[in-house]
């Protein structure tokens, strides 16, 4: 028991670092590969190929100057950020990013929890995920921040539409189970499950791009419209936990999508390559490499990303709206049907 | 410690919590705290069902209640920019018979609850009914005609909400 409870804590801290981690580097990241899609340099200053950049900018927010304004409710204008970067984290508990090993006689888990409703989850926080926008927006008194935030919210229950459907159909596909531990599990002995459902995985990763507010899903903060958006009076560390809790919602999101369709820390062949350098069931090193695969998943789905951010224009509203009811919510439900047809008629896994 | 469970204190807590923000909700001016204030009672009944078993439940109420149908009654709350000046006082003669209606009740309440600690709880099912497989099977096997006719209610709503939305019938 104290075993399991020293090493939750321990896993608990370095999740709780990787996210922050990467979340910093990848807005470094986001400006090297803007620069290299620009064909300019990018941050080149601060240390090694603009390295400290990361550390520069969040020093800057910290020393800033935070403005309150005036007629603003200065509770619900703190609750906002705080609210936003704490619901950012909140989905990352679930990823399990290796396989079980064993240490002293004890059975341990990359994981911090699985819960049997985890995919479940998954929607609920990203459900609530949008509250830290919308007291933000509203507690500005700000007509800009106002219309972002009711932007925000309406795109968010309607993309939720969508990629809960085409969850579903992932569901049926992985035998019916909606943890992400056991969904995982199932593609490591078969094929991953973006061969099963390419159509759904579309449209979740499109939901995905929609739900983190990233381009071409940035109404909500379009700055030729509406300013800043939401976050048009945030400054210092308030704009700084907006923009932190968006990159850590894009790994998280990242990380979910790697390990839903891609088989997350499975890779091809893994039994043998294991077997091949000699390493044994429930060894730790098999879970740090599967960790490391996940990762490298990740972190391709983040540039991918951030390839869509720097390619393609932002949508209009109504062609925003158009896209979420009109073109994915049927595609989903499309998807839906045709996945039950084949689990029933060809895969035979469901009994009539 | 003090002779109760972690459940019970969990209940305990839970509930005085659910209590005390289910008050603030009636007594706030402001809508949009009142809003918040439902959207906290909600999280602390998730946790009732957590404490129940029903997990699915649980989160589904989270989705549904706080994730979705709170955020649209925010959403208009915001758009119509209610606050104190705005909302219309309240004659002395609606305030006494709110509080008589009121108090009618509560009375009409205590007197069906009055005996209810004599009554026998019957369990039905096992204690594991609200995991979503065996909560599935009791919908999709015992249930499925109930449940079907609650659907083809659901649709009737939406579609309904449809033609009173739209702007004009072509």
């Amino acid at each position: 028991m104290t075993v399991f409870l020293i090493y939750k804590a321990i896993l608990c801290v370095l999740i709780f670092a990787v996210s922050l981690g990467v979340a910093a580097y990848a807005t470094w990241w986001e400006r090297k590969f803007a620069a290299l899609l620009q064909d300019r340099k990018g941050p080149n200053r601060a240390g090694p190929l603009g390295l400290f950049q990361p550390l520069a900018d969040g020093g800057k927010m910290f020393m800033k100057e935070e403005i309150i304004p005036n007629v603003s409710n200065k509770f619900l204008f703190i609750l906002g950020p705080s609210l936003f970067l704490f619901l950012s984290f909140l989905t990352g508990v679930l990823i399990p990013w290796g396989k079980d090993f064993t240490y002293d006689g004890h059975a341990l888990a990359l994981q911090l929890t699985d819960i049997n409703v985890g995919l479940l989850y998954i929607l609920g926080v990203t459900s609530i995920a949008v509250y830290g926008i919308i007291i933000g927006g509203w507690a500005s008194n700000n007509k800009y921040s106002l219309l972002g935030a009711v932007r925000a919210s309406s795109q968010m229950i309607s993309y939720e539409i969508a990629m809960g459907i085409s969850i579903i159909a992932l569901v049926i596909t992985a035998g019916g189970t909606l943890s992400f531990r056991e969904i995982l599990d199932t593609q490591d002995a078969g094929l991953a499950n973006i061969c099963y459902q390419p159509l759904g995985f579309l449209i979740f990763f499109i939901c995905a791009l929609a739900e983190t507010n990233r381009a071409p899903f940035d109404l909500a903060e379009c700055e030729t419209e509406l300013v800043g958006g939401y976050h048009t009076e945030y400054s210092a560390f308030k704009l700084g936990a907006f923009m932190f809790g968006e990159y850590i919602n894009m790994f998280v999101s990242s990380a979910i999508m790697a390990g839903l369709y891609f088989g997350g820390y499975n890779f091809p062949f893994a039994k043998e390559f294991y077997h091949m350098i000699g390493l044994e069931d429930g060894s730790a090193w098999i879970s740090l490499i599967g960790a490391g695969v996940y990762l490298i998943k990740t972190f391709i789905f983040i540039s991918v990303f951030m390839w869509i951010r720097w390619t393609l224009p932002r949508f209009r509203y109504d062609q925003l709206m158009n896209l979420g009811w009109r073109v994915l919510i049927p595609l989903s439900l499309l998807n839906l049907a045709i996945t039950v047809l084949v689990e029933i008629f060809i895969r035979g896994t469901i009994q009539l | 410690m003090l002779g109760y469970t972690i459940t019970q204190w969990l209940f305990g807590i839970l509930s005085f919590l659910a209590i005390m923000f289910a008050l603030m909700v009636v007594f706030t001016r402001n809508p949009i705290n009142s809003v918040l204030y439902l959207v906290l009672t909600f999280f602390c009944i998730a946790g009732h069902y957590l404490l129940l078993n029903a997990q699915f439940l649980a989160v589904v109420h989270i989705v549904v209640y706080a994730g979705a149908i709170m955020v649209l009654f925010l959403f208009v709350i915001m758009l119509m920019n209610l606050n104190q000046d705005t909302e219309p006082q309240k004659t002395v003669i609606s305030k006494v018979v709110a509080a008589i209606a009121g108090g009618l009740l509560l009375f009409v309440m205590v007197g069906a609850l009055r005996g209810s600690e004599q009554l026998q709880i019957k369990q039905y099912g096992h204690s594991d009914i609200g995991l979503v497989k065996n909560l599935g099977n009791v919908l999709f096997h015992d249930f499925l005609f109930p449940f079907e006719i609650a659907s083809v209610l659901l649709l009737a709503a939406m579609v309904g909400a449809i033609m009173i939305g739209k702007k004009e019938i072509k």
